[in-house]
């Protein structure tokens, strides 16, 4: 059969051989691997994800109910790309980039029907261009020529692609263009246009990559406070259900000062998906004052859509990040979660009969991970700006185990480490990241920015509050066994100033207007709060006053209103002034 | 159709035969036994040439003579509105005796994906008159809420409580709901006789059968039906919510049931296992039932899930509750603790929650103070759960005065707000008003979540004293 004569003669279209779930092999298919092909009579997207001998095997993206063997199957000859250009911010996705609004509207229905097509961008709709080059400029891969005013926050940079050739400007104009026409022409005769084509497995071209120094302030205490990530780093989330991933990520993406997000939900809850679509058109950016969806685009592969669009919505996700950082934005892409993006793959492996690594999961699984990571970070792109794209991962292990193999791979490779922990959730201690396992292998390379952005004694002050809990995890073992009464007053005090860093510092609450953003001024400030009362005891201690007068001070549980006080900085100049006479006056 | 008599294997649920024509995945096959018998099953792979088939009712009885038919189509559920008030079996023939069921529609079973653009977000309260439910864990229109429960536990019970008294409190003034009413579906996957007697009189007793569509799959009903059943039952559901403006409630026992019968199919098929032998596609099997609940834009009907699920050895960990918990928004958790001591119901509400609970409550749709209340009792209950076993070790009098009013706030806590009957039904404000006479207990200091203003309003200044005096 593979005779090179018969390949000459091969039509390109194959034969449903076989249709197992999301699996589907086809004979006489003459296709690449990771090509796009349509399966059966009603053209289901699939992807090329094996070859063997005459049998292709695909991965559908699409229920394949009803498909069966004799049907065709036709190639694109391209692999899964998406579609770049103005139009994909305030856009909700699939994983295979259709956008969901465009899906409702030609199946007609709430329900999502199948072999229906839609570009990722819109092709009809013109922008505004404006040039940045002129006639006669030299322009190379990568470089910006024009820019489109996109949305209220963002300016869409339109670029020559990278694997043009590049070439000087013949002609380019101001105007208004759809994203297939020209907007400029080149030398060589190759025409620009807005739009650009990208493989997602593929990442795109840079010049170097950097080590981050700013840090990706996202407003919430305990993440800038004590466990920060770099623009351009990695963080993973774990934590078992319920514990809070997903509040979390979304107010990652609601107030993390990146220009860009990318939302990527993975595998998860549809009602969720549904809350970010709602809620965000409402938020404004606490930076802009625009609204938050402007500099947002959602990637809704929800747990009941096929399996393999799961597969490739984390790789669409970080492809449109890639190309907004070529621009010279930072991006934040935010994925959960990243472990039913594992699951997905085990599933196709399991279906492709692979030999099974750890927890069946396939052997690449470490690989693909890694991968995946890597993609991140700040870079000098090939057009000489600089941008960053941060990837926060939630991981969802079974049981909440963290030893399991995504969470463990994931681990290996990520810098920051927020775990969350079913206890503190329990409790509602909410963000409820547990501050004794959580690190950022960041703080060192972004203490010179908090020095000179917040506060010049930050990094001493956060290395208090570190002490303060972990001498407070020490002492609680105790506590367990005799009670808080035995212990000695100056260890009781500690255990006081504790609780209030907990409670008012580390607490925020994500549903209450004020406290939902916190600047990392005030996170300083609310911090120093504490310190002072701390302080402001201990003096008090040594000059004899029992604690329990100490803690009975009026003024220490208005630490606890800090965080919702809209006039903070007056709120905080006041308790601190009480704090101290009141204290005082005890001696 | 073609009839084949080509079987060339039968091994446990599944039988492989040969073909010449190309099958569709997922069709709907008949097999008819020499016997006369006529079987059901489900296309699991097609291939050129063979293709292997999941038996519903079970193999017995096929031999290689038996012949297969292809109904070139996969299965639909016939639906109608006179469905309300039937009994079916696990494959959704009457078993009631009534008469033949006319169907407006036959649906496919396996059900589309709702587009997350289209839904709306739920954030409509639903009282279901148990306090641990809609005080701290609040129920919604839309949501998937399960009950995680364990052997033995009366989760029954209080699954029959929410049919019986779930109500949108505004509805009675509201002029909205004209068109609305309230549906329940019950999904029975391998429940025993016993326990279907039981729903069944409940139903019947409360005339709650009237608006209700029953699936049995008994436990000696074949295994493999039970990977029906569900869908059956939720394909019903989304009919009657988003075709028929119905407020569905779905109540589907047990998903472990149904979580056995996958890993039975997995086992026969000879797959690569995942955790504890359990297909590697349980989480996306488990969403897509889970994800058939919601509301659509423009829909007047809802579709609202409990699932009902017992933990292996109460083992939250065990992949059954493990996978459903990362899919559904929230869990109530039955206590077996709690249940010997008599708690009715015995819902732990620390490991419990609802994931929607934010959005449907507050000023407008249940009170001002709900959220900051519910948000104090989980932490002061917390806070004493801990201290009890403290007290184990060094005794109540060595404890701090602020420690023992915590720990009598757990215990009233247990015996006045989680405990009230299956009969009982309170209203939001009883729910919350006993809240407050609980966290009245405690010094106002220490009431750390609640906003001062709300404090302000509903603080019992008296009580402490009263309350201490007899806790002295």
């Amino acid at each position: 059969m593979s005779q090179a004569e018969d390949i000459e003669t091969v039509d390109e279209d194959g034969v449903i051989e076989s249709v197992s779930g999301p699996v589907v092999t086809a004979a006489d298919l003459d296709a690449r691997m990771n090509d796009v092909v349509y399966v059966g009579d009603e053209g289901l997207m699939g992807e090329v994800i094996e070859i063997e001998g005459n049998l292709t095997t695909i991965q559908v993206y699409e229920e394949t109910s009803g498909v069966g063997p004799g049907e065709p199957v036709e190639n694109t000859g391209e692999p899964l790309s998406v579609d770049l250009g103005p139009g994909m911010l305030n856009a909700i996705y699939d994983g295979v980039q259709r956008p969901l609004d465009v899906l409702e509207e030609k199946m007609g229905t709430a329900f999502l029907d199948r072999g229906v097509d839609a570009p990722g961008i819109d092709f009809e709709k013109e922008w505004e261009f404006e040039p940045t080059v002129d006639e006669g400029d030299a322009v190379e891969p990568g470089d910006v020529i024009g820019e489109v005013p996109e949305t209220a926050s963002i300016t869409h940079k339109v670029m020559v692609p990278p694997d043009s050739d590049g070439g000087e400007v013949t002609s380019i104009e101001a105007g208004e263009f759809t994203v297939d026409e020209p907007v400029a022409e080149l030398d060589s005769g190759e025409e620009i246009t807005m739009h650009q084509e990208w493989p997602v497995r593929e990442a795109r071209p840079a010049e170097e990559k950097e080590t981050p120094t700013i840090p990706l302030v996202s407003g919430q205490r305990i993440l800038d406070g004590l466990f920060p990530i770099a623009k351009g780093g990695t963080a993973a989330i774990p934590g078992p259900f319920g514990s809070g991933k997903t509040v979390t990520q979304h107010q990652l993406a609601k107030w993390a000062d990146a220009d860009i997000v990318v939302y990527v939900g993975c595998g998860e809850r549809g009602n969720e998906m549904t809350e970010v679509i709602e809620d965000f058109p409402e938020l404004e950016d606490p930076k802009t004052g625009k609204p938050l969806m402007s500099r947002t685009c959602l990637i809704a592969n929800t747990s009941n859509m096929p399996v393999a669009a799961r597969e490739s919505c984390i790789y669409t996700g970080i492809t449109i990040a890639e190309y907004f950082r070529d621009m010279g934005y930072d991006v934040a892409l935010m994925a959960d979660s990243t472990s039913r993006w594992a699951e997905a793959m085990r599933e196709i492996s399991s279906r492709l009969e692979e030999m099974p690594g750890e927890e069946g999961y396939p052997a690449y699984l470490a690989a693909s991970l890694s991968e995946f990571y890597e993609r991140a970070g700040l870079f000098q792109n090939i057009n000489g700006t600089q941008g960053s794209v941060s990837v926060i991962g939630a991981v969802s292990p079974p049981g909440g185990d963290f030893s399991e193999p995504v969470t463990q791979n994931t681990l290996r490779i990520v810098k920051t480490f927020w775990a969350l922990d079913a206890d503190l959730a329990e409790r509602r201690h909410f963000p409820s990241i547990n501050w004794n396992e959580s690190y950022s292998l960041y703080r060192q390379q972004l203490d010179p920015w908090f020095r000179e952005n917040v506060e010049e004694d930050w990094p001493e002050v956060r290395q208090w509050a570190v002490d303060v809990l972990d001498e407070e995890d020490e002492l609680q073992e105790i506590v367990q066994l005799v009670g808080k009464d035995a212990l000695p007053e100056d260890q009781q005090l500690t255990l006081e100033v504790a609780r209030y860093l907990r409670e008012a510092w580390l607490q925020q609450n994500a549903f209450h207007d004020v406290d939902t953003y916190c600047d990392p001024k005030k996170t300083y400030r609310m911090l120093q709060a504490i310190k002072t009362l701390n302080d402001e005891a201990f003096e008090a201690l040594d000059a004899g006053v029992p604690v329990d007068e100490i803690a009975n001070v009026d003024a220490a549980p208005r630490l606890n209103r800090m965080g919702t006080a809209e006039e903070w900085n007056e709120f905080i100049d006041e308790l601190e002034s009480d704090l101290e006479e009141q204290i005082r006056s005890l001696y | 159709m073609k009839e084949y008599q080509t079987i060339t294997e039968v091994s446990g649920p599944l039988v492989f035969a040969e073909v010449d024509e190309p099958v569709g995945y997922d069709e709907i096959v008949e097999i008819e036994t020499p016997e006369g018998e006529t079987l059901r099953g489900q296309v699991l792979e097609s291939s050129e040439g063979i293709v292997s088939i999941q038996v519903f009712e079970g193999t017995g009885g096929i031999d290689r003579n038996a012949s297969v038919r292809f109904l070139g189509e996969t299965m639909k559920m016939p639906v109608t509105e006179d469905l309300l008030g039937r009994v079916l079996d696990g494959s959704g023939n009457p078993i009631d005796g009534g008469p033949e069921i006319v169907p407006d529609e036959r649906v496919d079973i396996v059900g589309e994906a709702i587009n997350p653009y289209s839904r709306e977000y739920p954030e409509e309260f639903i009282q279901t008159g148990v306090s641990a439910i809609d005080g701290m864990n609040t129920l919604v229109r839309g949501q998937k809420l399960p009950i995680f429960s364990g052997s033995g536990l009366p989760h029954n019970e209080l699954a029959l409580q929410i049919a019986r008294q779930a109500t949108v409190p505004e509805e009675e003034e509201g002029d909205d709901e004209d068109g609305s009413e309230f549906a329940v579906i019950f999904g029975a996957m391998g429940i025993t006789q016993e326990e279907a007697n039981e729903f069944m009189q409940d139903f019947e007793r409360t005339g709650a059968l009237e608006r209700s569509v029953v699936f049995m799959n008994l436990a000696d009903d074949p295994a493999v039906e039970r990977t029906v059943t569900p869908r059956l039952a939720l394909t019903t559901a989304e009919y009657l919510a988003f075709e028929k403006d119905y407020h569905v409630l779905v109540i589907l026992t047990d998903i472990t049931n149904y979580c056995e019968a996958l890993r039975e199919i997995g086992a026969a098929r000879e797959e690569v296992p995942g955790r504890r032998g359990y297909p590697g596609y349980m989480y996306t099997d488990l969403a897509q039932l889970y994800e058939r609940a919601g509301r659509i834009e423009g829909r007047e009907g809802s579709v609202t899930q409990i699932p009902i699920l017992t933990m292996p050895g109460d083992d939250d960990t065990h992949p059954i509750p493990d996978l459903t918990g990362y899919i559904t928004e929230g869990q109530i958790v039955m206590d077996r603790d709690l249940n010997s001591q008599g708690i009715e119901p015995p819902i732990n509400v620390l490991p419990s929650l609802s994931r929607l609970m934010d959005d449907g409550i507050g000023e407008g749709l249940t009170r001002a103070d709900h959220g900051d209340v519910s948000d104090q009792m989980y932490a002061a209950y917390a806070e004493g759960e801990d201290l009890r076993d403290l007290v184990n070790i060094v005794g109540r009098e060595a404890l701090s005065e602020r420690d023992n009013k915590f720990l009598d706030f757990a215990d009233r806590f247990e015996e006045e707000f989680a405990q009230q009957g299956y009969d009982t039904n309170r209203t939001i404000e009883d729910t919350l008003e006993i809240g407050w006479d609980l966290l009245s207990m405690l010094p106002k200091e220490e009431l750390n979540r609640i906003g001062e203003d709300l404090i302000e309003e509903h603080y019992r200044e008296e009580e402490p004293e009263a309350a201490e005096v007899s806790a002295d």
